[in-house]
């Protein structure tokens, strides 16, 4: 339904909306047009940014493994019902979204770092203390992503209708079957929604990798780290990792566009 | 092969208490007004819910003894249901929809998928097998549902209101194949309704449930001959007091009598049937033994007439043709003569 409203008013939403939207515009713009482009594939064929973009996808793909791995349990028993427990649960486990990075790095460093309990377990049992390790960027980028995942999943497992797993129970499906065949299928959006987001926080994560991983090329300096290294020494080459890790996110929300835009 | 339900179970305000017996090829219908526990009676005998006390029969085997050690679960019961919302599984194809039960069962993929595909044709949905059910109209929908509930050749079928979210146009002919597949079913078939059509074609048997508790049980004709309560009686469209006869009248709770014929005196129940009521403008003069003056409630088209529902101190309902509604002017509101003869009023002893 459309309003009617006086002129005044429709030019100075007009102008605010104008300038709200130049605010997000024109820093991607400022990439776009900044980047290096005729310099952009021998820059990106460099050792450094390949290594670089490779450990990059593997925290991302790790973190998106262990989310789904961990997380999809976890949901599933949020969504089984209401209690003190679940909520504090859901409390901790959605904590990353907020907590400020450098935060959520000492606090995994300090965790499960050498001189924990649990670091020092993990040491014992793999034979390599997880700080500044590989998997440290995985833990890392899985600790700040997986949240999204499991509120995204657990939203789709509340919206999903329990009559369908009744009739399928009278169908003679056990629970497996029907997690697999019914549940998963029906909560396939949800799913996807979550895995995206997730990829897409893990990616860009930067400061609890920087204080739980470090920053060693080739072992746990993934884009974002180089991004920022490269800042200082070569501004052209940051710009072009910045323009990959753009790219990259606005893929993730052109894939998940029908879950943000209102439908008509 | 019979199903033995014997049971007490409590949910919120309902405290259903029920013990009913369905024989192999018998269709048992279990009416009542909403919230009377049909439903839940069939979740029960589904193993859906468990109940408190008492047992769940099913060919001599426990299915559920109230004390949770016996109770078996309902992907273990070998049961078909039909729900009023079809609830096809939406991500799937009519023809994996009915394969569900099967592949359940164990039954490979291919053997699954052809014996879905022969029961879809059998239903006349052949070449809506790669359909999902969001592109089937409800009675396809339903079709699908039951094909689905006895594919896997269950042991026992259950019909909550199947045809209560179909359109009037298509719950005829889906009616009518309702009742050629429930004769083919060889083991005990409940079918939940409110519909007195439905439960009148489709039931050997029907059980009336009120509050929780079966009122009255018999033959379909036995149930229509004489309803024992006012549910009953409105299911089939007749007009039901309950009082106590005193010198050739019938007093209602209210005080209000009706003139009967009848050599019994005490606790009786009285029906009529609704073309019997006659009504009139004025205070009618003649044979009539019965006449009050009553506002009208309602009018409501039935086939090929038109029902007044009449309230008052002994609401009932006539039965006029549309013409006489027109002529007499008849309107919600308008307060009108009521006139019935007393051979009319059948009184049955209570």
């Amino acid at each position: 339904m459309k309003r009617r409203s006086s002129s005044s008013l429709r030019v100075l939403v007009a102008l605010l909306t104008a300038i709200a939207v130049a605010l997000f515009a024109l820093p991607i713009l400022a990439i776009v047009t900044s980047a290096p482009w005729s310099r952009l594939i021998e820059q990106l064929s460099s050792v450094p940014v390949q290594q670089a973009l490779g450990l990059s996808l593997i925290s991302s793909f790790g973190a998106v493994l262990l989310a789904v791995l961990l997380g999809l349990p976890l949901a599933l028993w949020l969504s089984q019902s209401t209690s003190l427990l679940r909520t504090i649960v859901r409390i901790i486990v959605t904590l990353p979204i907020v907590l400020p990075p450098v935060t959520a790095g000492i606090a995994l460093l300090l965790a499960y770092g050498r001189s924990s309990l649990v670091g020092a377990q993990f040491e014992r049992w793999f034979g390599f203390s997880l700080p500044f390790s590989t998997a440290a960027t995985v833990v890392a980028a899985a600790y700040m992503g997986m949240p999204f995942f499991v509120l995204s999943v657990e939203a789709g497992l509340r919206a999903l209708d329990p009559r369908y797993l009744d009739a399928a129970a009278s169908l003679g499906a056990g629970p497996w079957r029907r997690l697999w065949s019914v549940t998963l299928p029906m909560i396939q959006p949800s799913l996807r929604t979550g895995i995206l987001l997730c990829f897409a926080r893990a990616l860009g994560e930067y400061c609890a990798t920087q204080m739980f991983a470090g920053n060693l090329p080739g072992s746990t300096r993934t884009l974002p780290l180089a991004c920022a290294v490269a800042m200082e020494v070569d501004p052209e080459l940051a710009i072009g990792l910045s323009l990959i890790l753009a790219s990259l996110s606005i893929a993730v929300l052109f894939v998940l566009r029908h879950s943000w835009t209102p439908r008509r | 092969m019979s199903l033995h339900l014997r049971f007490n179970l409590n949910r919120g305000p309902l405290q259903l208490k029920l013990d009913l017996a369905v024989n192999a090829g018998e269709t048992l219908a279990l009416v009542g007004p909403n919230g009377s526990g049909k439903t839940t009676c069939l979740h029960a005998a589904a193993g859906l819910i468990s109940i408190d006390h008492g047992t769940i029969l099913l060919n001599g085997a426990v299915l559920d003894d109230g004390t949770g050690n016996a109770f078996v679960p309902a992907e273990q019961r070998d049961i078909g249901i039909v729900f009023q919302e079809h609830r096809l599984f939406p991500h799937m194809s009519a023809q994996d929809n009915v394969a569900f039960g099967l592949r359940a069962h164990g039954i490979g993929r291919k053997a699954a998928r052809l014996t879905a595909a022969a029961w879809l044709s059998r239903m006349g949905l052949g070449d809506f097998a790669a359909e999902k059910p969001h592109s089937l109209s409800g009675g396809q929908a339903q079709r699908v549902a039951l094909a689905r509930a006895l594919a896997k050749a269950p042991r026992l079928l259950l019909l909550d209101e199947p045809l209560a979210a179909v359109d009037a146009s298509a719950r005829q002919d889906l009616r009518r194949d309702l009742a050629t597949h429930l004769r083919a079913f060889a083991g005990p078939r409940i079918i939940v309704t409110h519909d007195a059509v439905d439960a009148f074609v489709l039931a050997d048997r029907i059980a009336v449930l009120e509050g929780g508790r079966i009122v009255q049980t018999g033959t379909t004709e036995a149930i229509s001959s004489n309803p024992r309560t006012r549910y009953v009686a409105d299911l089939i469209g007749l007009n039901f007091f309950r009082g106590v006869v005193r010198d050739s009248a019938l007093e209602l709770k209210n005080g209000a009598r009706l003139i009967v014929v009848s050599q019994h005196q005490g606790n009786a129940v009285a029906t009529m049937h609704p073309r019997s009521v006659a009504l009139f403008h004025e205070q009618p003069i003649g044979s009539p033994r019965n006449a009050w003056p009553a506002p009208i409630e309602a009018l409501e088209p039935a086939l090929d007439s038109v029902r007044v529902r009449i309230g008052g101190q002994a609401p009932l309902v006539a039965e006029v043709t549309a013409a006489t509604v027109a002529s007499m002017g008849l309107r919600p509101g308008l307060t009108i003569w009521v006139a019935i003869k007393a051979t009319e009023v059948h009184v049955r002893p209570e």
